[in-house]
């Protein structure tokens, strides 16, 4: 199915023929397995593993903790106590779980910026782009209704404020956040309707992932210099690439065992530090917690939701013209669906001809900025909403838009790229020239 | 090396734009050292055993346990009392049955009673739903050094009862502790911002623990400070029961995967030994 020639799957036996000619399913696996890939393809491209291993991983945990949790308000938190003291490796499952979601989040954040940086999102990808950002925004419904489950303090406000923002929304916004709750207000008709979504939806991720890898096995691998495999003849593109398997195949799980030892150091010896002390205080409509304050992987989303106050003038101005119907609190929420959105929409706002940013000297810092932009956010998120995080929340979301509105945009007419090489197989002999040549220098920084 | 860069420009940005973060709830919570700290950490069964003596005696009379199964007591990783010790000690607690309709002394199977007291707050879970670190700016450094401090924060507390400073008016009601961080703070003790100028806050608990409040059987030392350790200690157990087993599976996830790392590292070196090669 690539558009790279390749060697097609051949049955030789006659029940090989059989099953072939019935169900090429061998062959499907085959293909998939050995489909060309760049050679020059570095460290980055490693998460697309850690992500399916995540998946697997969540949709594991998950059944079995569903055997033990018990969805109603009176019994969750301590259903899920009994998960951590009664059920046999339960503590683990429950820890695995919980901390699988932000290692799934770490990798995923990994993956998109390595995406933004090489332009991964470039033609002919922006179909693999738009259904990564899909999996992405399921992966951020089933995160917030996850956190929910355990029915902890934070669960239940996390819940009334995020719920809270649909209900902003002009004219629909108050009957679809009844429909989101089932109900007036965070009960137990919510947490029945959040696990039930909960469990669907990793499915539809899983069913978007097939979509999402179909997509890149058609245009083939990106790869760090964004110069594409030769398609001419079967010689030509095996200059530029080897098969997945076994190459790629042993280099991610390289990658997978390394930082599984990292994620296994944190799960076993500090399995509670991402996560908040209020989450292990049963939920009370009664009492509001001082600071409410979402998982860290929704952080620079939620600074962005609050940056957009009353007082902020684009706000009023939003306000003036529309009569009211966008008030700070709808200007928050398109505020933040809009960060996303943005982000989506990156194929067609980066006018540069040139796709990877090794070779755009002026992108370099401006992307350079928008991780820090990023991190930024996500440390105003957990900060309090008062002076000076307020302004500069407003300036890091600022920025957000900028470099995707403005700057993409721009620099595709205004900068002067660097040349690029002529082929993927020049590029590889290049840097195993330099590490032959004793140059530490093997890929750059930005990497 | 860009994450670090990060890392140093994130601090960078907190340290010059902080100081409005102290606005009150600050408290004094103290770096206590306790056995089951670290990777390797593991509960004191000794300790264990006399901090349950200090929940029993002193504690119980106002809070509980609701999620702790008295079974749980002999436990490996726990305070590990003989099986007809711990029969024994359920028969000391009432607890309804409905099957009955009445109440009976409780055996190990059931769980420890609730809080006696409606405005106690259970106990199971005091050390993870509480976290004596913090910070700075919001950044997690604190945590992951220290760990979340909930242990050091019921100890900090236990011991944190001092004299009311001297802009408190005395009929202030509840009781000064330095380590209490969400009570109430008369305005004479807070400047013109409304920030507090003085750590902790009151707290409606009288002081619970004043040092000889039980007599150990081992005759160990029963200090204000070594009582407030123990209990601080038994409660991380109640909260967190399996943390000596889910060290030990942590641990051993972490060799067996830096092992299967060497030998994928090795595979994949040799793998791609002759395509890195070839063109030389």
């Amino acid at each position: 199915m690539a558009g790279i020639p390749h060697d097609h799957y051949e049955p030789k036996t006659d029940g090989q023929k059989w099953l072939h000619t019935r169900l090429p399913v061998v062959g499907l696996l085959y293909d998939t397995l050995m489909i060309p890939t760049p050679k020059n393809l570095n460290w980055m491209w490693i998460w697309g593993i850690v992500l399916t291993f995540c998946l697997a991983l969540q949709i594991v945990t998950g059944i079995v903790l569903a055997m033990h949790y018990t969805p109603h308000v009176d019994q969750a938190f301590a259903s899920v106590e009994h998960i951590m003291r009664n059920v046999n490796g339960g503590y683990m499952l429950r820890y695995l779980h919980m901390n699988g979601a932000s290692l799934f989040f770490v990798a995923v954040y990994a993956h998109i910026f390595r995406g933004l940086y090489y332009g991964s999102y470039k033609a002919p990808r922006e179909i693999t782009w738009i259904i990564g950002m899909l999996i992405y925004l399921l992966m951020m419904a089933t995160g917030f209704m996850g956190y929910v489950l355990p029915w902890g303090q934070m669960s239940f406000w996390g819940a009334t404020v995020i719920t809270g923002l649909f209900g902003a929304i002009p004219f629909i916004g108050e009957s679809l956040q009844t429909l989101l709750l089932g109900g007036p207000a965070v009960d137990n008709a919510t947490l029945n309707r959040f696990f039930s979504l909960h469990y669907l939806l990793p499915f539809v991720i899983a069913g978007l992932v097939i979509v999402h890898i179909w997509a890149f096995h058609t245009t083939g691998n990106n790869n760090p210099t964004g110069v594409e495999v030769r398609r001419g003849s079967k010689e030509e593109a095996q200059k530029d690439t080897l098969p997945f398997w076994p190459y790629f195949v042993v280099k991610d799980l390289f990658a997978l065992a390394v930082i599984l030892a990292v994620f296994f150091a944190i799960v076993g010896f500090m399995p509670n530090y991402l996560g908040h002390p209020d989450n292990y205080i049963e939920a009370n409509p009664l009492s509001t917690p001082a600071h409410i304050v979402p998982e860290w992987y929704f952080l620079p989303f939620y600074a962005i939701l609050r940056a957009f106050t009353a007082e902020v003038w684009v706000v009023q101005i939003a306000s003036f013209v529309t009569g009211g119907i966008i008030d700070a609190k709808f200007f928050g929420v398109l505020a933040m669906f809009g960060a996303i959105a943005v982000m989506a929409l990156v194929p067609w706002l980066d006018t540069s001809s040139v796709r990877s940013g090794r070779y755009r000297p002026m992108f370099k810092w401006w992307f350079a900025l928008l991780v820090v932009d990023f991190f930024a956010l996500m440390w105003l998120g957990a900060m309090p909403a008062e002076e000076p995080y307020a302004s500069l929340s407003l300036i890091a979301s600022a920025y957000w838009f900028g470099y995707f509105l403005v700057i993409l945009p721009l620099l595709g007419v205004i900068e002067k790229p660097m040349a690029q090489p002529d082929t993927i197989e020049a590029d590889f002999a290049k840097n195993k020239a330099a590490k032959t040549g004793g140059s530490k220098t093997l890929v750059n920084p930005a990497e | 090396m860009i994450k670090k860069t990060i890392i140093s420009a994130v601090v960078a940005m907190g340290l010059t734009s902080s100081a409005a973060y102290a606005a009150g709830g600050e408290a004094h919570v103290e770096n206590f050292d306790f056995s089951f700290e670290g990777p390797f950490g593991a509960f004191d069964i000794n300790q264990l055993q006399r901090g349950l003596k200090v929940y029993t005696q002193v504690c119980s009379a106002c809070h509980g346990l609701e999620y702790v199964p008295i079974r749980t007591l002999s436990d490996d990783g726990g305070p590990q009392l003989p099986e007809d010790q711990v029969r024994a000690f359920a028969s000391n607690y009432e607890v309804f049955d409905a099957g009955l309709d009445d109440f009976r002394p409780a055996t190990p199977v059931d769980h420890f009673p609730g809080s006696a007291l409606e405005t106690a707050p259970d106990l199971s879970l005091m050390a993870k739903k509480r976290a004596g670190f913090h910070g700075p700016y919001g950044l997690g450094i604190n945590q992951f050094f220290k760990g979340m401090g909930g242990p050091e924060y019921i100890a900090s507390l236990l011991t944190g009862y001092e004299e009311a400073p001297e802009c408190a008016p005395e009929d202030f009601p509840g009781n000064y502790n330095k380590a209490f961080p969400n009570g109430g703070i008369p305005e004479e003790c807070k400047d013109e911002h409304g920030h507090a100028t003085i750590e902790g806050s009151w707290i409606a608990m009288a002081q619970p623990l004043y040092g000889d409040d039980v007599e150990f059987d081992d005759g160990h030392e029963a200090t204000l400070e070594s009582e407030a350790m123990d209990v601080s200690a038994f409660l991380m157990w109640t909260a967190e029961p399996k943390l000596m087993a889910r060290k030990q599976a942590g641990f051993a996830g972490v060799v067996f995967l830096t092992l299967l790392s060497v030998l994928l590292y090795l595979t994949n070196k040799r793998l791609w030994a002759p395509v890195k090669r070839k063109e030389d």
